[in-house]
């Protein structure tokens, strides 16, 4: 099993937000969770980051068999586990190109690249994603409209290559156009070793990307687990049809 | 850099005054320097002005300098020399650690170096000094070009301005003269560099800069001293006349060591269709005043001020910018930039000032301050004062810490907590840092690596 989460309790700021969540993942699965704004989507993806904020109270996350509570964000990274942002931050005087290499080279050691080389192996996965290379020597989303952030998140994705991608909100704000070359992307990071957590509250992305797995998330649990039908009924329905 | 150099103490002196201002002393100096009658009325004059005004009464603490206490004049046994070979070996050492006999070879058009009170190396590449280019040191150009420093010294920032510009007028001491000719574009910059290396010594040098019309220069100037347990004083002066359609560059790595008041005065005179750029860069010195100044006289004068300035444990950096616009049709952009860490305190003042003669002014004022520790503070003082309704006016300013949002945002890819804090305040410095030499860049990306642990390259 590479993810492994077992009753998990978060608090955020004195308030309980998971309460109890439970969810198994084998590496070449993709998977993702459904579920209606504020119920906790993005509380989840940082707390399998790290994030400090998050408070866990009760349960625990293996990754590869191992408890990672006690490890910092950049263990995890270093670890295998990605993060995907809904709202990237901008670090103005910093260029992607710089921090994508300082990045590659800190959770790859042993795969060094020269700059020449990382050059095209960055080159190579922005024309895929149809990014404009010279965005690669501007300061990190800064002046990025959203899309352009998704797409730069999908491409650090592929540069960085970790064993568990969590997506958070990754389809929100993209115009159709968009939303087809980030699925792309996902599905271009995809492979039988890797495994892909997609948190979303529409069913669009899903069509692209064909998760293995459905989860419904309320309330602070998962609720309901299934195949893609499961999407397509949430999107007919609405999330109160579920209410249990 | 500072931390970098070591003295033996072998420099002999020739002439070292005692500490202490008086009226015997400015003569001795004036004697000594074989000046003509007009300069040695413009010190007593302005020793006078010293001894009847009162300190500012904004800015830094000074009460603990007393200026008596103050070496005012050194000369090194050594003179003035054309070539490296002739200066002293254990001065030319110590020019050689900060690199710039190597700088002179590969990227500059011409070297002046003051060791404490004296110009001792001043050099100006042949091509240049045929075109008609002047550098020199500030003595030889009051005897060689009379004329001509008679018309412009302290005629920018006369010497009752201030009680430091006054007290700067009675011993400045050293310093450079540029006379760059119409238009004559010098390709590659001029630099100076001031070494303060003795004990409770002040340095007091003046720049004079003359950009005639439809000329173009770049001139650098570093500072730097070896750290002493008393009070050395620094009140140095940079007068810049750029002339019509000008263009002038004027950059500025202020890195003495924490014993130093840096009480300094730059102005820059901006006439029709001229350009002035001040990119400073201030990282040294226990207090900082610093105001680099620009009056734009000239209808379509522009200006522009960059500024960085790093305030470190135990630091009052009261540094910014002041824009006079006399003419109409004028511009100016100010980007002033600090970071306080340890205890460190930067304060940006600035004047922006619109006349009522200078209609249809453009002018945008940005001014941002990151503080990194809860130790540190900031303050911003942009004073902005438009006297005509015909005027443009943009102004920002920020202060702030590290977001911890974007901290983790870095290390959700991995990068160490401390790396990232280092990414971010560098990211911070980097549109001005980067205007400055690479020497300097890395100096300023060293503090920094520092205070966070971080071995970033």
């Amino acid at each position: 099993m590479l993810l492994e989460i077992r009753n998990l309790h978060v608090e955020v700021e004195g308030k309980e937000v998971l309460k109890g969540l439970n969810l198994n993942i084998n590496p070449g699965e993709t998977h993702a969770i459904m579920g209606p704004n504020g119920a906790g989507k993005t509380t989840l993806a940082s707390t399998i980051m790290g994030n400090p904020k998050y408070m866990i109270t009760d349960g625990d996350i293996l990754f590869e068999g191992k408890s990672i509570l006690e490890m910092t964000v950049d263990e995890r990274a270093k670890f295998g586990i990605f993060q995907s942002f809904q709202y990237p931050e901008e670090i103005p005087g910093v260029k992607l190109r710089n921090f994508l290499k300082l990045a590659y080279d800190t959770v790859h050691p042993d795969k060094k690249l020269s700059v020449f080389d990382f050059g095209d192996l960055i080159v190579k996965q922005a024309d895929k994603l149809k990014i404009d290379r010279s965005f690669l020597d501007r300061y990190i989303n800064v002046g990025f409209s959203g899309g352009e952030r998704k797409k730069s998140e999908i491409l650090q994705l592929n540069v960085l290559n970790p064993k568990l991608a969590v997506l958070d909100e990754t389809d929100s704000g993209l115009d159709i156009d968009a939303l087809k070359i980030v699925s792309d992307g996902i599905k271009n990071f995809a492979n039988p070793k890797v495994s892909v957590l997609i948190i979303t509250h529409y069913q669009r992305i899903l069509d692209h990307v064909k998760p293995d797995f459905v989860h419904v998330f309320m309330n602070g649990k998962i609720v309901k687990t299934g195949g893609m039908e499961i999407a397509s009924e949430l999107e007919s329905n609405g999330y109160e049809s579920l209410t249990v | 850099m500072s931390e970098k150099l070591s003295f033996d103490g072998k420099v002999n002196y020739v002439v070292k005054s005692k500490p202490g201002l008086d009226k015997k002393l400015i003569e001795e100096i004036s004697f000594n320097k074989d000046e003509p009658v007009w300069m040695r009325e413009l010190r007593l004059k302005s020793l006078d002005f010293f001894l009847k005004r009162s300190n500012p009464v904004f800015g830094v603490d000074i009460s603990k300098l007393d200026v008596n206490e103050i070496i005012p004049y050194l000369k090194p046994d050594a003179e003035k020399s054309g070539s490296w070979e002739e200066v002293p070996e254990n001065i030319k050492e110590t020019f050689e650690k900060l690199g710039i006999p190597d700088a002179e070879r590969k990227v500059l058009a011409g070297v002046g170096a003051q060791y404490d009170s004296e110009v001792v190396y001043q050099h100006i590449k042949d091509q240049l000094s045929r075109l008609g280019v002047i550098f020199l040191d500030m003595e030889s150009a009051v005897k060689e070009y009379p004329e001509l420093v008679k018309k412009y010294f302290m005629r920018a920032v006369p010497p009752n301005d201030h009680k430091f510009a006054a007290l700067h007028g009675a011993i400045w001491s050293g310093g450079s003269f540029v006379y760059v000719p119409k238009d004559v574009e010098v390709p590659m910059p001029l630099q100076a560099y001031f070494m303060m290396a003795s004990p409770g010594m002040g340095q007091f040098e003046h720049t004079l800069i003359i950009v005639d019309k439809g000329a173009k220069l770049h001139f650098i100037e570093g500072c730097s001293a070896p750290k002493y347990s008393v009070i050395n004083l620094h009140s140095g002066m940079v007068e810049i006349y750029v002339d019509e359609g000008a263009s002038m560059k004027y950059s500025t790595v202020q890195n003495w060591s924490k014993n130093t008041y840096n009480l300094n005065t730059k102005r820059a005179l901006v006439e029709k269709d001229a350009t002035m750029v001040w990119v400073s860069g201030s990282i040294g010195s226990a207090k900082t005043m610093l105001y680099p100044t620009s009056v734009l006289k000239g209808k379509g004068a522009r200006a522009e001020h960059m500024n960085i300035t790093y305030a470190g444990n135990d630091q009052h950096m009261d540094t910014g910018s002041k824009i006079i616009h006399v003419a109409p049709y004028t511009s100016s952009k100010v980007d002033a930039r600090s970071i306080s860490s340890d205890g460190g305190w930067a304060f940006y003042r600035g004047l922006l000032k619109v006349l009522p003669t200078a209609h249809h002014v453009k002018s945008t004022v940005e001014c941002s301050a990151l503080m990194v520790d809860d130790a540190s503070a900031s303050d911003t003082v942009p004073i902005i004062e438009v006297m005509n309704n015909e005027a443009d006016i943009g102004h920002e300013a920020r202060i702030g810490k590290i977001k911890e949002s974007q901290i983790y945002y870095l290390m959700s890819r991995g990068i160490s907590e401390g790396d990232a804090k280092a990414l971010i305040v560098r990211g911070f410095m980097e549109p001005i840092v980067k205007q400055l030499p690479l020497e300097y860049a890395i100096e300023f990306n060293r503090l920094v690596n520092m205070k966070f642990t971080s071995d970033l390259g």
